[in-house]
């Protein structure tokens, strides 16, 4: 009896620590799933800098309307990993000093998980070692200046676009195939970080492919100068066959309005770096014939894109939130938050679907490739976290039902071709290139 | 041809200046905000071509000048009525401050009328035909209106302080506005009538600028630098001496685009540097500044 009664009680004991395991297997995996859960935050903040005041803000309100517009579509989606995004903004306009205090305050009081800061390299440049300070994920989503990630190798910087480098290769190689027989040339520039940056790279660039071009003039105006007569005085009195401007925004605008109304537009053949953005609003006065850069592959006719319904699509909705088809701030905006959903999707991906921590996002981010769908393909180059983005060229004629210029005979630059390779100067590989790299093989599309 | 240049140049630089330095003789108020009205005259008279455009593009020019009073009367004087009244007599850097503020407000609602894109209405300037001096092309908007339009308001502004009575009034309020209103004027009237004229010259000079160049959030706040270095080299209240400091600057700047183009951005500064470094009350000023 007292042995049966043990083997039952030894029976009922293994039973209880049967249940016991059961139950507490299941209690550890109720836990750590909710432990999971939790982890999910409720939204992922993102902080973004742009020009809300003074001059820029031509192109830093279109982006923010962008930013906006992303955001909340793709917070209809779901989000990004089933988390919606929320954006605040600061205004790159109130200056240095406020820029970096009111960016700190963004990361450590409001605690955003990302920052997309800046339009002007110079905020780039104060910016780019705070965001390292603070280990917080940071994508310069517009500024151009090769250099910054030149000098430094960055774990939480990301430049989601290209820069100033392969930007002007891409438009002196157009016009060195467009416009071979060129003997001299001029530059109009705005008297800033860009405007001498830009300069340099086309100039270093023009010397290594076509040595025998001489420079006529290097007219550097006030940055917002609203009167060019005596630059426009000067440059048909030397009667350049090629002049260069890198200027954008209203700069642009007043250049190329002087400059028509006396003729120098069909005096010399006008370059406009960067003029993509104000095709629009010179309406009638931008003649045919200049060649325009785009600052990547954006335009909202996109060769390649145009007949895709969601292109068209966030086009439309675009112009009618604001009055006007994107120009390329919108489209770096799309390319910031595109690279942002491909990093967390990654991460989440190899943290077997997990959320991941803010370290295993950046750690993601780094040589992603994602597609924002209103152009071809960036990439994240592992080694400097630069961008890899194409370059569209093309150049200005009038087509029936619109009321401005679109851009014909454009070219695509391959990134991979015009871009310097990670770890080499800009200035010293474009001194190496030589006179055959303009016969780089680049398609051409019609409008 | 450089002289050309900077003659058009100096025009325009004179008209904004010259209301600054106007509102300064008489009130002894130096107006911050007057590079928004600058900015806002511009703005106002390109919104208003571009409408009056479809009816006649001569109409344009009427545009121009309306859009001046009405910013002159509307803006200059609500600053001069609600802004500046309460505070005459009181410590100048009040004044000023005061007179900042309403520029950051103005710079504000700039944006929230006009947005932030670039606006232009090169009407005006596209009825004129060009001219071509040794083989260079001008618009004789630039090379002929606006120096010409310079001209006449200065000597208009000198014919009307000195051989109007409403001009004498003014001067007896500015030499010594207690005895003027002991013998009956009205000086607060004379004050609010000088800072619309002011205000009105300011908002002229945006007008006149707004066919040649792109209106851009910021216009103003590089205006209002520029006409104080022009008015502050010229002696504050100086009306001849502003012209002939905006010459100066016009023409210099015009020569070193020319020659140095680097030093373009310096040019006004280093005038007003060597002239106040010679003559600390400008080049037409005296220690008794409120003359005008």
């Amino acid at each position: 009896m007292a042995a049966r009664s043990t083997q039952v009680k030894n029976g009922e004991i293994q039973m209880l620590l049967l249940k016991a395991a059961v139950a507490a297997g299941l209690v550890i995996t109720a836990f750590t799933g909710a432990a999971l859960a939790q982890s999910k935050p409720p939204e992922i903040k993102i902080g973004i800098t742009t020009f809300l005041s003074g001059p820029a803000s031509v192109f830093g309100v279109p982006a923010k309307a962008a930013a906006e517009m992303i955001a909340e579509d793709l917070n209809k989606k779901g989000g990004i990993g089933g988390v919606p995004v929320k954006l605040s903004f600061i205004d790159e306009g109130a200056g240095g000093e406020a820029l970096v205090s009111n960016y700190r305050r963004m990361v450590q009081d409001e605690k955003v998980d990302v920052t997309f800061a800046s339009i002007s390299s110079g905020s780039c440049n104060q910016l780019v070692p705070v965001a390292e300070d603070l280990k917080v994920m940071n994508f310069m989503w517009d500024c151009g200046a090769a250099s910054i990630l030149e000098t430094k190798k960055y774990r939480y910087n990301f430049r989601t676009q290209a820069n100033g480098t392969p930007e002007m290769l891409a438009v002196l190689v157009y016009l060195l195939k467009t416009k071979p027989d060129f003997k001299t040339i001029a530059v109009v520039n705005q008297d800033y970080a860009w405007g001498r940056e830009s300069w340099e790279i086309f100039s270093t660039a023009l010397k290594a492919l076509k040595p025998d071009v001489q420079v006529l003039a290097e007219l550097f105006p006030k940055f917002g100068a609203p009167d060019y007569s005596t630059e426009v005085s000067r440059l048909l009195a030397l009667r350049p066959d090629v002049v260069l401007t890198t200027s954008w925004g209203g700069d642009l605008d007043t250049l190329v309005r002087q400059a028509g109304q006396r003729g120098l537009l069909q005096q010399s053949t006008f370059v406009l770096g960067i003029g993509e953005s104000s095709i629009q609003r010179l309406g009638k006065d931008l003649p045919e014939g200049l060649i325009v850069g785009a600052r990547g592959d954006h335009w909202f006719l996109h060769p390649e894109k145009k007949n895709d319904p969601a292109f068209k699509a966030f086009a439309e909705a675009f112009k009618a939130k604001t009055g006007a088809w994107p120009i390329y701030p919108v489209y770096h905006m799309a390319q910031a938050f595109t690279a942002l959903q491909a990093a967390y999707d990654k991460a989440i991906k190899a943290n077997g679907g997990n959320w991941p921590t803010r370290e295993q996002v950046v750690d993601a981010t780094s040589g992603t490739e994602f597609a924002t769908g209103f152009g071809r393909p960036v990439t994240l180059r592992p080694e400097d976290n630069q961008g890899l983005e194409a370059q569209l060229v093309g150049v200005t004629k009038s087509f029936p039902g619109y009321d401005f210029k679109l851009l014909d005979n454009m070219m695509i630059f391959d990134p991979k071709v015009i871009t310097n390779p990670a770890g080499v100067r800009s200035v010293e590989w474009l001194k190496t290139l030589k006179p055959e790299f303009v016969k780089m093989d680049v398609p051409t599309f019609k409008q | 041809m450089a002289v050309l240049d900077g003659i058009s140049y100096a025009a325009l630089v004179f008209l904004v200046s010259v209301g600054l330095s106007l509102i300064f003789g008489v009130l002894r108020v130096v107006n911050v905000a007057h590079g928004s009205l600058y900015a806002f005259g511009a703005y106002l008279a390109a919104t208003l071509s571009l409408v009056i455009a479809q009816v006649s593009p001569w109409l344009t020019y009427p545009a121009l000048l309306v859009a001046s009073i009405v910013i002159g009367f509307v803006c200059g004087g609500f600053i001069e009525r609600f802004l500046l009244r309460p505070l005459y007599g009181r410590d100048d850097v009040l004044q000023l401050l005061i007179t900042f503020a309403a520029f950051m407000i103005m710079d504000n609602l700039q944006r929230l009328i006009w947005g932030v894109q670039p606006i232009f209405a090169a009407e005006p300037l596209k009825l004129l035909p060009n001219i071509s001096v040794f083989g260079v092309n001008y618009t004789s908007y630039q090379v002929i209106l606006l120096p010409g339009v310079a001209v006449a308001t200065l000597f208009g502004l000198r014919y009307f302080l000195r051989k109007t009575l409403a001009g004498a009034v003014i001067l007896a309020v500015t030499e010594d506005r207690e005895a003027s209103t002991a013998i009956g004027i009205d000086a607060q009237r004379v004050y609010s009538i000088t800072f619309i004229i002011g205000a009105s010259l300011a908002a002229l000079g945006g007008a006149l600028a707004s066919p040649t160049t792109s209106l851009v959030p910021g216009m103003g706040a590089d205006m209002i630098v520029l006409s104080f270095a022009v008015a502050a080299t010229a002696g504050l209240g100086q009306i001849e001496g502003t012209a002939l400091t905006a010459l100066m600057i016009g023409l210099t700047r015009a020569f070193v685009i020319y020659l140095q183009p680097e030093f373009e951005v310096l040019v006004p500064y280093l005038l007003m540097v060597l002239v106040l470094l010679v003559r600390p009350f400008g080049l037409f000023g005296t220690l008794q500044m409120r003359k005008i």
